[in-house]
């Protein structure tokens, strides 16, 4: 099934070379768990602070068991803050 | 060096310059800054006073903190009644004006009255002198701060001033120190210039003293500075990226506003992001962001120092903006940018750096740019007004025009000085400016996010996101991550978050801290710091006490709970799409349980009961 990967911030160095800026679209097993696809990029678990599914927030302690679906975008930062 | 205990007491109308010793019962209650100066504010002026005759009051005020070896303690606030708003007015500068005021032997300065001819004060330690600033009046920010240096041959001389605009009445006219540092928001610097007071340069010579326990201080001083350090957010990714990563956030989780709050979501936000600002440009392959910058004794430094790319339509002909200086900063990116509908990185940092080398607040100044184009593109507006400008959103060449114009008071300039809840009334649509109390809203939707549709209804110097900054919490799970869309617990949350900033604005340290720190790491440094009860107890009752005395100032000041309230476009428009589609703010819901856990009456005046408790 196709998905997408945004990473951003210090997690840019984990994308493999593309055409825009955070995302990269790709072809992964259906069903895929969230955290197998974050560990497909070498991110590590304190690095993956913020992780939305299609700008939802999903909570570190569900992320081993989210399955993705067919379109899921998946978008993740580093600890960041602002304000 | 704690409080020194001694205040400056500035007559502008008389033209004297007197000492007066701290009142200590007050800092033990209210600590400094925001707080103690808020209290003397309420002291001293009627709240219903004209915020820009010369019965309205400015305070510049240090913490206790400030110009101590404690991480971020370079903070000092700008206290009067707001001309923009009409209630009290509270703005927070970094820099380092404030630790030099501290040096020079003062906690704060009173200004009071109006000078009859324009004029500075220079504070050289105890000797301190209003002179005639006849050649400084007309002048930029910029060229003040430099003559001023010139002048005084002084390299370590700090300048807080006002520019054009502030001259010029523009109700959200800024005061800037070391030239892109600035009490930004509420006006301050309109009242500065409606006393005739162009400048205040600080020198001080006396150094650090006057801590209750200096070796104690010392190490809850290193232990707070591990801890930021440590933590990712404070040791990393703030220094990294500034307060500009948060662009890509607040889009991607649905709560990014665009073109005057119409839509929530910009499609152009990746341009304008930190991301973008650390990209080399195909030009001269340099990035935007050409470094980070630390404030007095600050080991974040979340600064970011920009240049624009030379070329740039904005300043191709303009050599004194091709330099390095104060770049974007997220509220000013999101409010000139999203809130227009301009993605062009170079443009904004243009219209950035004319904020602050004229000082005006780029949060309300794009909100009301962002108020006009909605006019505009309604036909309210037309080119009549604008002087042949197309001011439809995403224009950027309109936007730096009208910049311009404003600079200069020409134009669409004075309309725009207006602030955007006069300019919509003056163009009979009210229910355009995204406002509370008058003041702009900055970058986060508050339908989106629950619990800042109250921090702006209840902030108590109209719409503002650093009164209570629960997106920490909402969206960035600092300190615990609570579900953005739930307007369940956000009253008990706006409570907490309130009152812990109320302490920190008026200690002389950075609220950024408080991304790593909570009253834990702060109230020991306060406690070593200062004489009097400063325990995490102490320090979160001082906060609820000092939020609850400007609440006061308000009510005086004839605001009531009518006014906590949001435009109808956030309460009736439902999000459009994304993430957050069909929400609507749920203040209704939030507002009366939040009345009851502060204690107020049911239209939101503080109870006696309340007052009582909190020794006001």
């Amino acid at each position: 099934m196709n998905v997408s990967i945004e990473l951003y911030a210090s997690l840019m160095k984990h994308l493999p070379p593309g055409k825009s800026r955070f995302r990269r679209d790709l072809k992964v097993d259906d069903g895929l768990i969230l955290n197998r696809l974050i560990e497909q990029f070498h991110i590590k678990p304190e690095e993956a602070h913020l992780v939305l599914i299609n700008g939802h927030y999903i909570d570190a302690e569900e992320r081993d068991d989210r399955k993705l679906a067919a379109g899921d975008v998946v978008s993740i930062w580093p600890p960041v803050a602002g304000g | 060096m704690s409080w020194t205990r001694k205040i400056l007491r500035v007559n502008l109308s008389k033209g004297s310059c007197t000492s007066e010793p701290l009142n200590m019962e007050w800092a033990k209650q209210y600590l400094g800054q925001r707080g103690l100066a808020s209290k003397y504010l309420s002291e001293e002026i009627d709240p219903k006073c004209d915020a820009l005759g010369p019965d309205n009051k400015l305070i510049m005020a240090t913490g206790p903190l400030t110009g101590t070896m404690a991480s971020t303690a370079g903070r000092y606030s700008v206290i009067c009644k707001s001309p923009l708003t009409g209630a009290i007015a509270c703005s927070n500068s970094g820099g380092f004006l404030g630790a030099e005021l501290k040096f020079a032997g003062w906690d704060m300065i009173i200004f009071e009255g109006k000078s009859e001819k324009p004029v500075y004060l220079l504070v050289q330690d105890d000797k301190v002198e209003l002179r005639d600033a006849s050649h400084l009046w007309g002048k930029t920010v910029w060229e003040t701060d430099d003559i001023l240096h010139q002048t005084h041959q002084d390299p370590q001389l700090r300048v807080a001033c006002v520019g054009r605009t502030a001259e010029n009445g523009c109700l959200y006219a800024a005061i800037v120190n070391d030239k892109h540092r600035a009490a930004g928001r509420s006006g301050v610097g309109t009242v500065m210039a409606s006393k005739n007071l162009k400048a205040v340069a600080v020198r001080g010579t006396q150094g650090v003293g006057n801590l209750e326990d200096a070796k104690t201080f010392m190490a809850a001083v290193d232990a707070g500075k591990g801890v930021l350090a440590e933590n990712a957010v404070t040791g990393q990714g703030l220094p990294a990226y500034g307060t500009q990563v948060l662009m890509n956030v607040i889009n991607g989780v649905g709560a990014l506003p665009a073109r005057n709050m119409r839509d929530v979501g910009f499609e152009g936000a990746e341009n304008i992001s930190a991301e973008a600002m650390a990209e080399p440009r195909a030009s001269d392959g340099k990035p935007n962001l050409t470094t980070n910058a630390g404030c007095f004794s600050c080991t974040i430094a979340c600064g970011r120092i920009s240049t624009v790319d030379k070329t740039h339509f904005s300043v191709k002909d303009k050599p004194q903006y091709h330099g390095a200086s104060g770049g974007l900063e997220y509220e000013a990116a999101w409010a000139l940018g999203a809130d227009t509908g301009i993605d062009d990185l170079d443009a904004l940092t243009y219209v950035n750096f004319l904020c602050n080398e004229d000082g005006f607040d780029p949060i309300t100044y794009g909100a009301t740019v962002a108020a006009a184009m909605e006019m505009f593109e309604e036909g309210v507006i037309t080119t009549k007004e604008t002087g042949g400008i197309e001011l439809k959103f995403g224009n950027t060449e309109a936007f730096v025009a009208v910049t311009e114009a404003l600079v200069a008071n020409e134009g669409f300039g004075p309309d725009l000085a207006l602030g955007s809840k006069r300019l919509c009334e003056k163009y009979g649509r009210p229910e355009l400016s995204m406002t509370v109390k008058g003041q702009e809203f900055p970058a986060y939707d508050p339908r989106g996010i629950q619990g800042m549709g109250l921090t702006y209804a209840t902030s108590n110097r109209g719409a503002c996101h650093l009164r209570s900054y629960t997106v920490s919490s909402e969206v960035l799970g600092l300190p615990i991550k609570t579900e953005m869309g739930d307007a369940e617990g956000k009253p008990e949350l706006v409570k907490a978050f309130q009152d812990v900033t109320a302490l920190v604005d008026s200690a002389g340290l950075c609220i950024f801290t408080t991304f790593a720190w909570g009253m834990d790491n702060i109230a020991p440094q306060i406690d070593a710091a200062c004489e009097g009860d400063w325990s995490v107890e102490g320090c979160m009752e001082a906060g609820e006490r000092i939020w609850n005395m400007e609440r006061m100032f308000n009510t005086a000041a004839g605001f009531t709970g009518k006014d906590d309230n949001l435009p109808p476009r956030l309460m009736k428009e439902a999000i459009k799409s994304g993430p957050t589609e069909g929400q609507v703010s749920r203040l209704d819901e939030m507002l009366p349980q939040y009345y009851q856990i502060r204690g107020w009456t049911e239209d939101g005046t503080v109870t006696k009961e309340t007052q009582q408790r909190l020794s006001l």
